[in-house]
């Protein structure tokens, strides 16, 4: 008799420590995860970062604005025409350098075509780590190739393009681009389609992504979430609509929320996103003025391009932030009146939305992990800088 | 909601259809369904068939001379040296024992130009604050090599390549380069 009462409903367990990363092909690069486990479950998750830090604010701080293009490239190696962007805003805000026509029209068609790029790549990711290998990947890599030929073609490099500028883009795009561009764009819904019903109703699919890794709406506020996370947990925040930088103002889009928050919300609404863009880059490649009408660079921002350290801002400091296809990215520049900035930092989405990993796996098994991490959309190139 | 398991066949639909699309029969099939049909090969086996790039396609910089290897644009003025992000380029102008810059064709030229590849980031900097066309991007970008400080650090014999060259790699970025250099000569 006393065997029998000895023996409780639950049996404890001893917990164990799992080391996932910093070389593990799930966690997108070197990042590392220090996972309690209790059985399969999470108890406790410690994130580890720092293994591609490549001091990119002080490199910033001992080169000049224009040199620190190249760089805000190898941020997020994957949305390197964004990434140029949010910094020639912050460039534009500093001195006061009025953008041409053309230029603000060709950038905001490279920084859309650019979340095409990072949303088909993430989704492909994110299904390889939910195990189905290749065939999703490679599907979106398919796409993503034809919107890199078209960014080689206009800037001379697929992924380090180094081509928007502050006033405009750096060269105006060669001959028959934009009917190209018109073109792929075109056909991307009837990707996105196909995409669609190989990913959206496949129950698989559903059964792995639905309420798997929920973020609160106040969560996700009070943690400074931005991006299609946030707005996958139902907040409207785009800094498209809010800040209205650029030309976004001039064109009709809407923003695509998600209800619960959960590893199939980030999934669809970045779906939803990307036929959003489709339909900017559809009216942008329509209403883009002639470069006979208006040239793709101000004279102000040429003069900057061609001799960079005679740029030299008042004493002040700007704030140029952009709708990223990961979030919020915001360059903050001080200026001391020299041709280098005083300091030089970047709010970098990927790092900021890693801030709730911890949260969103807590009860959650090990394999969850791995899409909950993929569903946030990282690359370590930005997370560490 | 429909039954069970029509997502996940409706999802194996798309890949057999991708599947068909890769073989001529199969694209044959699908256009007589009236299913619009793609070319369903993406790849190039690379280095049988080497992609074709576009002009703009750029690697790693060159020296540009007009005419004989002697003749050429740089004046050493150090401006690239100065621009470049990852401070790849090292440049020492060419002088007479009295520390006089020696003349060539009228204008300074350098003794030393070395451009470490292995650092440089092909981001063209060094051509957009080139005030002389001297330097340009060539798209040769076969160039592995064993040894990073025999092979890597390119030298002024090394990256110098002709105006013909650059003409025939980027035919109308040449174009305007030459137009540019036309507007300058008169006045000089």
């Amino acid at each position: 008799m006393e065997l029998k009462t000895s023996i409780s409903p639950t049996i404890e367990t001893q917990q164990l420590e799992v080391n996932l990363g910093p070389q593990h092909p799930s966690t997108h690069g070197v990042f590392r995860m220090i996972a309690t486990l209790d059985g399969e479950r999470i108890v406790k998750l410690k994130p580890v970062m720092g293994y591609l830090h490549r001091n990119h604010e002080q490199i910033g701080e001992r080169a000049t604005y224009i040199a620190s293009f190249p760089f805000t490239d190898r941020l997020d190696y994957f949305c390197a025409m964004s990434n140029n962007f949010g910094l020639a805003l912050a460039i534009e805000k500093l001195g006061g350098i009025q953008a041409s026509e053309r230029g603000e029209y060709l950038r905001v068609i490279m920084a859309e075509l650019t979340r095409l790029v990072n949303h088909t790549a993430v989704i492909g990711f994110l299904l390889n780590d939910m195990g189905a290998f290749g065939t999703p990947l490679l599907y979106a890599f398919r796409e993503r190739e034809k919107i890199l030929d078209l960014f080689e073609a206009a800037s001379g490099s697929r992924m380090m393009c180094n081509y928007v500028r502050p006033g405009g883009v750096r060269e105006d795009v060669p001959e028959g681009w934009l009917e190209r561009a018109r073109e792929i764009v075109n056909a991307f819904p009837r990707f996105l389609d196909e995409f669609e019903a190989l990913l959206t109703e496949n129950e698989i699919v559903q059964q792995r992504c639905q309420h798997v890794g929920v973020l609160s709406k106040e969560l996700a506020m009070n943690a400074s979430i931005t991006g299609p996370m946030l707005r996958a947990s139902g907040v409207n925040y785009d800094i498209r609509k809010v800040d209205g930088y650029s030309i976004y103002p001039r064109f009709t889009f809407k923003i695509p929320l998600g209800t619960v928050g959960d590893v199939y919300d980030r999934y669809y609404v970045r779906i939803l996103e990307m036929r959003e863009s489709v339909n900017i880059l559809q009216q942008a490649l329509k209403e883009i003025p002639d470069s006979s009408a208006s040239p793709a660079i101000s004279p102000k921002g040429l003069a900057l391009v061609k001799a960079p350290r005679t740029f030299r801002p008042p004493r002040g400091e700007a704030y140029g932030r952009i709708e990223a296809p990961k979030g919020e990215l915001g360059f903050y520049l001080v200026s001391d009146g020299s041709s280098q900035p005083y300091r030089y930092h970047v709010r970098a989405p990927s790092f900021i939305n890693l801030t709730v990993l911890e949260d969103m796996c807590l009860g959650y098994k090990v394999a969850d992990v791995i899409i909950i991490l993929g569903s946030i959309d990282i690359v370590m190139g930005e997370v560490d800088r | 909601m429909a039954v069970i398991g029509s997502g996940v066949l409706r999802g194996m639909g798309v890949t057999f259809k991708t599947f068909l699309e890769t073989y001529p029969w199969g694209r044959l099939i699908l256009r007589t369904l009236r299913i619009p049909v793609t070319n369903g090969l993406f790849t190039i086996p690379y280095p049988e068939t080497k992609q074709q790039h576009p002009e703009r396609f750029r690697y790693f910089p060159f020296l540009v001379y007009d005419g004989t290897p002697d003749n050429l644009r740089c004046v050493a003025c150090k401006i690239c040296e100065q621009e470049c992000p990852p401070q790849c380029i090292h440049i020492v102008m060419e002088k007479d024992e009295q520390g006089r810059p020696v003349k060539a064709h009228g204008r300074t030229l350098p003794k030393q130009f070395d451009i470490d590849m292995s650092i440089c980031m092909s981001c063209r900097i060094c051509v957009d604050v080139c005030p002389f066309d001297a330097i340009e991007m060539d798209n040769e970008y076969e160039l592995s090599a064993s040894d990073r400080y025999e092979h890597m650090i390119f030298d002024k014999h090394k990256l110098l390549k002709s105006a013909d060259y650059f003409q025939k790699i980027k035919p109308t970025e040449a174009a305007t380069v030459d137009a540019r250099l036309a507007a300058k000569k008169p006045k000089a």
